[in-house]
């Protein structure tokens, strides 16, 4: 059982999360609470639940066939799977930015940003084109792109890519942001200029990402959680996890004994 | 990837137990030769001090290179000690090389009537080195802990050699230039039992990651 | 090697030219004004031509694709996007089936299950064969081309909290509607020119039908009948039937593939 240090203001509070994919005990009874506009980093070896941590953030392990869940999630005092709530609705409030960029292939670069509003019945022009300059913005993407907005999507560099779809993510307004791996496919360069992004999102965003890079993830995050074999073995604040971590299993990680 | 590293870990380890002998070595022979009046031995420990100082220059350069590969936690901890325990042994380096210059000047006067138990205290501070490097290497920290109160032994021991030539220089004016130089060199022992507690506080940082720097505790004991 | 393989690609090619070739030789003198214009003379006598077989060929081939497009689409989609392992994989294994199926098969069972209720041979049911022979073919080549669709742009848009049925019509759909029409066209291009199930369903006709309940004329019907028959002026006519179908799937496929052009230019 671990708790963040302000409980108070926690954007996700995770109670005694089991998740099983048919016979399989895939997330065994974590608790945790995520700080509000902060970034929390889970790290951990492949397989160790991380991934599927993240997406029960957003009920998108739903989509996983004979996926269930017990324990109890809320999103600022909202339980997000309580009957009669949703999945949809869950996830306009909790966004979600990929390990491979994923913009729609036959949409320009202003479309693939208002998706989201659009397909969920936004019509007004002026909010939409108001919204896209200021997604593109956040995502500090707007410099780059603002003389070609109805250019195709796919015509960006990887880099950007990911950048639009984080611009994407953001503009239907979540109040949490999950980022799974967002930097893994990107050259140092790109890396960086999300992991600047980050930084400037958490004033504003509540930021859960998975990293299999703890680097990053000791630059980045404000704590860190360790998960391992589907137990979460440690969580607090990354400093701490990083240069004298309380559990053995975390040090061996972390000084690259395994995985 | 990780082999590389833990050989770098090594690598460090064998060079401070080096360095740390060769500065252990300064320091006997200084008060050796100030004891003797060995010029010539003076001479060698000033020469040799710029053995010790490449040494320090190495260990940093090493911890720099370990450093890139970004160690985390233990490891960490480790390296980034290590770097500090080399500044301490330069240091002492530096304190046996004031010694033997002392030992040059005192060779060159005739001696003064006084039996000042310098070894004494050099073999106090080397023993508290020797520890402390032990503890280093064992990651013991209860023996870390166990040498930061024998510093006011040394403490008490160098006040009493001081009050001993302050009485001596009243009495004998003459002898004052001499009874200064060997103030001088009792002084520097003392330091070298501070460096050598400093190098404890910092074996009890890497193992506990608890710092003990400046508390003012000077027992030791454990806070907390 | 390569040599070989270029060999054999000119082969796959040069039936497709010798077709176009024979058919051209024979049937372009014949195709005129009156080809297009006229219903067939009397028998015996020159000149007509194959405009109700024109009509009736594009009336069959509509009501095919209002039966076999939706039907074929919306399957390919639930067997894609929806649906349990199990019974999903007996409707492929139907499909499979289906699509080996010979077409005068179809045509019987439509005989029964149509015309013989009806009391006679129609326009209905000429195009409900057709576009049973259809479905199969949508549906299976809808499902592939979604499967290509990566799971990735799914799960953002499902991320971005648009719900499924929108996912799957509004970007999934979309990203691979080229392949759909394209499977459209390949499944419209096979029924067109499709002889032996209007043998039993439509029947033909040596006039205008006057409603779908009426039997219709198509071109392969009427290809068939004037190439059997003993009358040379036929057998020209018949020739220019070929000629006219063979342009049809022709300009069908030119047609689709300006439609479904990349708008965007891809760069690299």
């Amino acid at each position: 059982m671990a708790t963040a240090n302000t409980p108070e203001n926690a954007a996700l509070t995770v109670r005694n999360l089991s998740i099983y994919f048919g016979g399989n005990h895939v997330l065994k009874n974590v608790s945790l609470d995520v700080a509000a506009k902060a970034v929390t980093a889970i790290i951990g070896p492949s397989g160790c639940g991380k991934s599927t941590f993240l997406r029960a953030l957003n009920r998108m392990h739903e989509l996983v066939p004979e996926a269930r869940m017990t324990g109890d999630i809320r999103l600022f005092g909202d339980d997000i799977y309580a009957r009669g709530i949703e999945p949809v609705a869950v996830r306009r409030r909790v966004g979600m930015v990929f390990q491979k960029s994923n913009p729609f292939p036959t949409m320009s670069i202003a479309e693939n940003v208002t998706v989201g509003l659009r397909l969920n019945g936004a019509r007004e022009k002026k909010f939409l084109v108001a919204r896209t300059e200021e997604s593109l913005r956040m995502a500090a993407l707007w410099e780059e792109v603002k003389d070609r907005l109805h250019a195709p999507a796919i015509s960006l560099s990887g880099g950007q890519q990911q950048r639009l779809c984080i611009a994407r993510a953001l503009a239907v307004q979540p109040e949490v942001l999950l980022m799974d791996e967002p930097a893994s496919a990107l050259d140092p360069l790109a890396t960086s200029k999300i992991e600047d992004l980050v930084r400037e999102l958490k004033r504003n965003y509540t930021i859960v990402i998975v990293t299999h890079n703890m680097q990053q993830a000791a630059r980045i995050s404000d704590f860190t959680a360790f998960f391992y074999l589907g137990e979460l073995v440690e969580f607090g604040p990354t400093p701490k996890i990083f240069t004298n971590p309380s559990q053995k299993r975390t040090e061996d990680y972390v000084t690259g004994r395994f995985g | 990837m990780e082999n590389s590293f833990e050989a770098g870990l090594d690598e460090l380890k064998q060079k401070l137990l080096t360095m740390a002998s060769h500065a252990e070595t300064a320091v006997n022979r200084a008060v050796e030769a100030l004891v003797q009046r060995d010029n010539a031995l003076a001479q060698r420990v000033k020469d040799e001090d710029r053995v010790i100082d490449h040494f320090e220059v190495e260990i940093d350069d090493l911890v720099i290179q370990l450093l890139t590969k970004a160690p985390l936690a233990t490891n960490l901890r480790l390296v980034t000690v290590a770097m500090k325990i080399s500044q301490d042994l330069e240091r002492i380096g530096d304190e046996a090389s004031k010694i033997a210059k002392r030992a040059r000047d005192l060779s060159l006067e005739p001696p003064i009537k006084l039996n000042l138990d310098l070894p004494r205290i050099a073999g106090l501070a080397l023993d508290m080195l020797k520890k402390a490097l032990d503890a280093f290497v064992n990651r013991d920290s209860a023996a870390a802990r166990a040498i930061i109160p024998r510093d006011k032994e040394v403490d008490a021991l160098n006040k009493q050699i001081h009050n001993i030539l302050a009485q001596h220089m009243v009495e004998n004016p003459g002898a004052i230039g001499r009874c200064l130089h060997w103030m001088v060199a009792s002084k520097s022992l003392e330091r070298i039992a501070d460096h050598a507690t400093n190098v404890a506080e910092d074996v009890v940082y890497l193992c506990e990651a608890q710092d003990i720097r400046h508390t003012g505790v000077k027992s030791g004991a454990a806070i907390g | 090697m390569e040599l070989l393989a270029f060999a054999c690609a000119i082969l796959v090619v040069m039936p497709l030219l010798l077709v176009f070739y024979h058919v051209l030789r024979e049937g372009l003198s014949s195709v005129n004004l009156a080809f297009f214009t006229q219903v067939p003379a009397a028998v015996g006598e020159k000149g007509g031509g194959m405009a109700n077989a024109l009509v009736g060929t594009v009336v069959l081939i509509g009501q095919a694709a209002l039966v076999g497009v939706p039907i074929g689409v919306l399957g390919g989609i639930y067997l894609s996007e929806y649906g349990g392992t199990k019974f999903n994989w007996w409707i492929r294994f139907a499909a499979d089936i289906l699509n080996g199926v010979p077409s005068i098969t179809w045509g019987v069972v439509v005989y029964g299950l149509m015309v013989v209720p009806m009391h006679g041979s129609s326009a209905l049911a000429g195009g409900v064969v057709l576009g049973l022979m259809m479905i199969p073919l949508v549906m299976r080549t809808t499902e592939e081309v979604l499967q290509l669709v990566p799971g990735g742009y799914r799960e953002a848009s499902l991320a971005l909290g648009i719900s499924k049925w929108r996912t799957i019509v509004q970007i999934v759909v979309r990203t691979a509607l080229k392949g759909i029409v394209t499977g459209v066209l390949l499944a419209t291009a096979r029924i067109a020119g499709e002889t032996a199930p209007l043998l039993f369903t439509a029947f033909g006709n040596l006039g205008w039908a006057h409603g779908l309940k009426e039997p219709i004329a198509a071109v392969p019907l009427v290809i068939y009948n004037y190439a059997m028959s003993p009358y040379p002026d036929w057998h020209r006519q018949a020739w220019a039937g070929a000629l006219v179908l063979l342009l049809l799937v022709l300009f069908i496929n030119i047609g689709v593939r300006f439609l479904t052009r990349d708008r965007f230019q891809q760069k690299i």
